[in-house]
């Protein structure tokens, strides 16, 4: 083994590279040449190549005697676990979940029925308002207001909600602003007042015309 | 040779193969819930997750149970598989992972000290020289006792050039999904691969003097092995 361009430490070194042809052409050719003029170098050429095909072949991939259909058991039984535990969560899931529906279904039946206390003595039926009108309210006020409304408190710190809203958090309708909203959920002589506009949403007495802002 | 079947090949080719659906098919199928179709999508793996399993664990009943465990983690991972990526190769790679957290759980923390210490052993070895060898032919394969020797042969690899010959090239993953797959360098995975097949080169020539194959009938060679 005398003077190779490439010796045989580099051609071992390469040899598994050269053999997924993943040398360059310059280094491809140089071995090419080693080989051709050296008889060991060749033979671990040979041998490397032979173990790649043996051990490449499927054949080599032996799998013990019924492998395959523990497997395929394996995988059939935990679908059915989980088809089985999907069952067992349906079976009661439903129930629950009807239970949970009524529950609920009461609670917000209660919540509706149990508002908040109206902050008005004089909380007037207001059936008859849009829900989804835009009303504000303010702080420290007890009716709610169409925007603009003259009377309304402490127009700093004005937000504007729904009336549906407001009704939940216990405001009540303004019975100027909002007066035609009113008519026909008022009865009586409370109804009266209001309709006339006597009454003052946060002192609860008798109003003049000209009560100013709530 | 069959280990050169492409695996669209081998899907389209196996005629249980859930009434001849495509490979892509049943991922989707699979995907949308149609878990009874896993296995038929497997099967065609089922050698190489296996081969994958024992060259890590080394011992058939394990190999076996961190399969089945594997390809249970695949079912419920199969949304996660994207149709950008070899369906075989991500099965391997789950097995890959779920091979070496069991082989992690067993082994000692001296145990893996030991051979962490064998790294600078990769870069030197020096193919023997043999006066008589044979290329042993695929025809060989046949026969359950050649199977047999090359797998003792296989066997008798340091675990860091096993796991990467077998990914490599009986799994046929690339130099990348190797390395991927066992958590080290591209690098690392051509060095081991290199020392791999030069020691099973030498471990068969030397199984051929001794006569591991003398029954095979063919001509006798003229090269050294």
């Amino acid at each position: 083994m005398v003077n190779y361009a490439t010796s045989c430490e580099q051609v071992w070194h390469e040899i598994s590279n050269y053999v997924d042809g993943e040398v360059d052409a310059e280094l491809r050719a140089s071995m090419d040449e080693h080989f051709r003029t050296c008889a060991r170098c060749a033979s671990v050429l040979a041998g490397t190549r032979n173990v790649v095909q043996l051990y490449g072949d499927e054949r080599m991939l032996e799998i013990p005697a019924g492998f395959s259909r523990r497997l395929e058991k394996r995988l059939a039984k935990d679908a059915v676990v989980k088809g089985t535990r999907w069952s067992t969560w349906s079976a009661w899931l439903v129930p629950v979940a009807a239970m949970a529906l009524i529950v609920g279904g009461l609670q917000v039946t209660n919540m509706l029925s149990h508002r908040r206390p109206v902050k008005s003595q004089h909380a007037i039926p207001a059936k008859d308002i849009p829900p989804d009108m835009v009303v504000v309210v303010s702080s420290g006020a007890k009716l709610f207001h169409v925007p603009g409304c003259a009377f309304i408190h402490d127009k700093a710190s004005e937000r504007t909600l729904t009336a549906k809203e407001a009704m939940q958090e216990g405001y009540m309708p303004c019975p100027r602003c909002l007066r035609q909203y009113l008519k026909t959920g008022l009865t009586g002589e409370h109804g009266e007042h209001v309709a006339r506009g006597e009454v003052d949403e946060d002192e609860g007495v008798q109003e003049n015309i000209v009560l100013g802002a709530d | 040779m069959a280990s050169k079947m492409s695996e669209p090949e081998m899907v389209l080719n196996n005629p249980g193969h859930a009434g001849g659906m495509r490979e892509q098919d049943l991922i989707l199928s699979v995907q949308r819930g149609q878990h009874e179709l896993f296995y038929e999508l497997v099967r065609p793996y089922e050698r190489r997750v296996y081969a994958a399993a024992l060259a890590i664990l080394r011992n058939e009943h394990d190999a076996e149970d961190a399969v089945q465990e594997a390809m249970l983690k695949a079912l419920a991972n199969i949304r996660q598989f994207r149709a950008e990526a070899r369906f075989s190769t991500w099965l391997i790679q789950i097995t890959v992972n779920e091979a070496l957290m069991r082989r992690r759980r067993e082994r000692t923390v001296v145990m893996e000290g030991i051979d962490d210490r064998r790294e600078g052993e990769e870069s030197e070895y020096a193919p023997r020289e043999f006066a008589d060898w044979r290329e042993i032919p695929s025809e060989a394969l046949e026969r359950k006792e050649v199977r047999q020797r090359l797998a003792e042969a296989l066997g008798t690899l340091d675990r860091k050039y096993r796991e990467v010959f077998v990914l490599r090239d009986m799994e046929h993953l690339n130099i990348q999904e190797t390395a991927e797959a066992l958590g080290i360098t591209a690098a690392s995975v051509k060095t081991r691969l290199l020392r791999a097949r030069l020691m099973l080169r030498d471990l068969l020539a030397a199984g051929w003097e001794q006569g591991w194959f003398s029954r095979l009938p063919f001509e006798k060679g003229t090269k050294p092995w």
